[in-house]
């Protein structure tokens, strides 16, 4: 079979970071092929670059296509050529029709006035091929995830699509919508069109794909032919994660007390959605001095998790038991969760985190006002002493503590939000993804703090997709997927491959 | 967005005065603006605008103006919009002066009862904005609806007044001075000096020379971030060389308005909350990233209602100030005054976005919008050519801030 697809020695370069190195990527006319690796490996940053989101100059390398080299320089000039691709995070217009959507931006029209009745009969027609039973006026608000991704598809054959890429497909759907998907991927090569499929359930793809290529670290590390060799779990996930850990991490001694917080059957339920549960019953305990982390892939529901014990920031109809120092503590406002002493650093600085309009001592103070006033007037001088305090402990680069906090570096706004944490004088702290886009050296202090927030006698649950930080940092590791948790471990006994396995024995692959 | 290291104390400290002098050159550029204008004014109508009676005047006639643009910066920082406190402005005074005239309530309590009249209407759409979650665009525009006509409704086209001399004296009195006990009395034929006047303008130029000279001696003996020491003398010297320049002209008119008094005392009260109050940094907290706050700890709702209250009981007090100095209550009072309260905010440097502004900035941006009106109507211009002006002024305004704040 004839290449459609070659992405040659593919570098990509992010400010501080190498997203991609000399990836090479080669995919036949007529299969699906499948891209496996961990978060952050550059899957989704290879797709990106085929597709045009980043233009022809911003990496090395070359894509061939069709048999003649290709720079695209927007997402358009892909598409014209029939590459479409599907994000995770579907780009539908909710409050529109599954027409309007289909047709977006590429009407059937005559001198700028959409011809309807044709959008109607040709959305009926693609409507079929996938297999997928609305009326083309059906809002797609009212429409189910997995319904919504048949549109999308719909959609990419609108385009007359000739390589289609799906990122994560079947993430957000059940298992009758996955295997209908997986199906008409399958139906779909019968007709000629070539997939490619980003995904982590690796029983999905033994049944559909033909070739696997596994991506770690920004570089390919194989590609496996799935009819010359049976595809085996251990061999695959050994691919994704093995990788040398060195001393990046800070040594530690731990040192664990009493029991500290815990919860009990924690359930939680969608907010949009009343009556789906995203956190299925959840049992999760930290002692003083301890450090927890909590694995999972992204959707595990880990960050939805940590914000509904935060006085119910996530979901609604939150059921289960908080307990702190052996007494039952209210956590049902995030007034009441800072009260009883625990403190949440989002994964999401930037919106979440921080007020990019003030500058690093309002920052630091916000979740703690009380502590620098008396009777609701601030006394500026104990706040710019606070504010110095920690701009110094957290060793916070940046002209002073009147500086906003908008012109701050990533790790350098994560300590100020670490700050603010600190300085509410919590018990208890959820880290959210910490270290996300943060360089190796601040990555290494924000460790130290942690090390020495346990020595003081807290209890620390870090929330990260980094495995290796994990297993670098925690004492103890719970395992987090679709909702529950899986798997408990000792950090000294874990390894990447045992979370990885656990996370994997849930789609149910023999080993 | 790259931080060097900073290593060098003197390094950080030209840092903190550069970052000084960038983080407030819109504040002094605003002031510097307000200073040309007057001038500009002062020389076309030929030295009418500093005339002592025009001064007098020219407070009084953007007092209200003033009074409501301090509720409106906290709901704006706050991330929202009142557009019917010109509405709460027509209502107040129509119920006010129907009590007083009609069922001849006598005006202590009536004062009273239009204040929280005012936070009640307030507290009515706060609801709506903070726990019903309906943009407040909508919610006070139904009220700017709502109020204005039932404003409409209850005076029937009617004026209605006047009003007792106490009431008045809100808008129209002065404070006693010496002469009104009968010492320093000027003689016959010549114009009254009233003393006391200029001697409690002298006192607040004292007093704020004395407060900041205090806080900024202790901030840099502390070795805190201080405004550079020149910049510091500078800004000072413009205000007291003002407060005693106004004092002295107002003196050789009736003296010291009551209005005035009412204004400066809520200028200090909203420039201490805004500052120095958890309160106040909460609001800031939440205009400029609500989820953040909320995630802080900060009751977001109950704060954003707080300032719909706010903003009702201020409105009411303009409705008072607007009812006395007219001496009736008419149909058409504080009509489109939203408007000039909200220019006031951000021609003050106030962030359509939220998160960002000053009370000093909205009490100069309002006083800069009176001015203009002020002086182009000494000059002739007709009342629709100055909005137009009005109308450039703000877009100029804001567009510099933009640009401004695009260049980093």
């Amino acid at each position: 079979m004839t290449a459609i697809l070659e992405m040659r020695d593919i570098s990509k370069s992010f400010p501080g970071v190498k997203a991609l190195k000399n990836v090479n990527l080669s995919v036949s006319e007529g299969e699906i092929h499948a891209i496996c690796g961990e978060n952050g490996a550059g899957k989704s940053t290879l797709m990106k670059v085929l597709s045009g989101v980043y233009p022809y100059g911003s990496y090395e390398g070359q894509i061939v296509f069709q048999g003649q080299e290709r720079r695209f320089s927007r997402i358009v000039d892909s598409e014209h050529l029939g590459i479409i691709i599907i994000h995770q995070e579907l780009a539908l217009v909710p409050l529109l029709s599954i027409a309007e959507n289909i047709f977006l931006g590429n009407e059937p029209a005559r001198m700028g006035v959409i011809d309807w009745g044709e959008a109607f009969r040709r959305t009926r027609e693609l409507l079929a091929k996938v297999g997928l039973k609305e009326t083309p006026n059906a809002l797609i608000t009212n429409l189910g995830i997995g319904k919504q991704q048949l549109v999308e598809i719909a959609k990419a054959l609108a385009k007359k699509v000739k390589l289609l890429i799906l990122d994560e497909p079947t993430a957000s759907l059940n298992e009758t919508d996955s295997d209908a998907l997986l199906k008409l991927l399958v139906e779909f090569k019968g007709q000629g069109i070539t997939s490619i499929i980003i995904s982590h359930k690796l029983n999905e793809l033994a049944k559909v794909a033909d070739k696997i290529t596994v991506i770690r670290d920004g570089a390919t590390v194989e590609t496996i032919d799935c009819h010359v060799e049976k595809i085996s779990e251990g061999r695959i996930i050994k691919s994704m994660v093995g990788r040398e850990m060195s001393d990046r991490y800070p040594p530690r001694t731990p040192n664990i007390g009493a029991p500290l917080f815990e919860i009990r059957s924690w359930k939680v339920e969608h907010p949009q959605h009343a009556g789906r549960e995203v956190i299925k019953g959840v049992d999760m305990n930290v002692r003083r001095g301890e450090v927890v982390g909590i694995a999972g892939l992204m959707g595990a529901g880990r960050t939805e998790l940590a914000m509904s014990v935060f006085g119910r920031a996530y979901g609604r109809n939150v059921q289960g038991q908080a307990i702190m120092d052996g007494r039952p503590v209210d956590v049902s406002t995030i007034q009441k969760a800072v009260a009883a002493g625990i403190a949440y650093v989002t994964e999401d600085r930037k919106s979440l985190g921080l007020v990019l309009s003030e500058d690093i001592k309002n920052n630091v103070t916000l979740a703690n006002l009380p502590g620098i006033a008396w009777r609701g007037v601030i006394d500026n001088h104990r706040e710019q002493k606070v504010a110095r305090q920690y701009r110094e402990l957290l060793k916070i680069r940046s002209s002073g503590i009147f500086q906003k906090t908008v012109n701050l570096s990533g790790g350098n706004q994560q300590k100020v939000v670490l700050s603010k944490w600190l300085f509410a004088q919590p018990q208890v702290l959820i880290l959210d993804e910490p270290t996300r886009g943060i360089d190796v050296g601040a990555k290494y202090e924000i460790y130290s703090i942690v090390n020495d927030l346990a020595a003081a006698g807290k209890g620390v649950i870090v929330i990260s997709s980094e495995m290796p930080e994990l297993l670098g940092i925690c004492d103890r590791i719970y395992v987090m997927n679709e909702g529950r948790f899986v798997d408990e471990m000792p950090a000294k006994d874990a390894t990447q491959e045992k979370i990885m396995a656990s996370i994997m024995k849930q789609y149910g692959v023999a080993a | 967005m790259s931080q060097t290291n900073v290593a060098a104390p003197g390094a950080e400290a030209s840092a903190a005065h550069a970052s000084f002098w960038k983080n407030n050159l819109r504040d002094y550029g605003l002031l510097v603006s307000l200073l040309l204008i007057m001038g500009f004014f002062e020389i076309v109508t030929n030295g009418v605008l500093l005339d002592p009676v025009n001064i007098t005047n020219l407070i009084l006639q953007n007092s209200y103006i003033v009074v409501m643009a301090l509720g409106m910066l906290l709901v704006i920082v706050g991330g929202n919009i009142d557009l019917s406190v010109g509405s709460i402005v027509g209502f107040v005074g129509a119920i006010s002066a129907s009590l007083m005239v009609y069922e001849k309530v006598p005006y202590p309590p009536v004062i009273v009862l239009a204040l929280i009249l005012g936070g009640v209407i307030g507290a009515a759409q706060g609801y709506f904005v903070a726990y019903s979650k309906i943009p407040s665009f909508i919610v006070t525009l139904a009220g700017m609806l709502i109020f204005r006509g039932l404003t409409g409704n209850m005076l029937l086209g009617q004026f209605v007044g006047p009003f007792a001399k106490g009431f008045q004296a809100i808008s129209a009195g002065f404070i006693p001075d010496f002469s009104d006990f009968g010492i320093l009395k000027a003689a016959d034929g010549q114009d009254q000096f009233f003393t006391l006047t200029l001697l409690i303008g002298v006192a607040g130029a004292i007093l704020l020379i004395y407060a900041s000279t205090r806080r900024w001696m202790r901030d840099h003996a502390q070795s805190m971030e201080t405004e550079p020491f020149p910049l510091f003398v500078g800004k000072n010297a413009i205000f007291a060389i003002l407060i005693v320049g106004f004092s002295y002209l107002l003196a050789w008119n009736k003296g010291l308005p009551n209005v005035l008094v009412i204004m400066a005392a809520l200028i200090l009260l909203y420039t201490f909350v805004t500052t120095r109050t958890t309160v106040g940094r909460r609001v800031y907290a939440m205009g400029g990233n609500r989820l953040a706050a909320q995630l802080s700890g900060v009751r977001v709702e109950r704060l954003t209602f707080l300032t719909f209250v706010n903003m009702g009981v201020l409105a009411g007090l303009a409705g008072l100030i607007v009812a006395a100095r007219l001496n009736s209550a008419t149909p058409s009072a504080g009509q489109s005054f939203e408007l000039d309260v909200i220019a006031a905010c951000f021609i003050g440097g106030v962030s359509a976005s939220g998160g960002v502004g000053k009370v000093m900035g909205v009490v100069i941006g309002a006083f800069f919008m009176g001015v203009m009106n002020n002086g182009m109507s000494i000059l002739g211009i007709g009342i629709f050519w100055q909005q137009v002006v009005k109308g450039v002024v703000l877009l100029a305004a804001v567009y510099v801030d933009v640009y401004q704040k695009s260049k980093g």
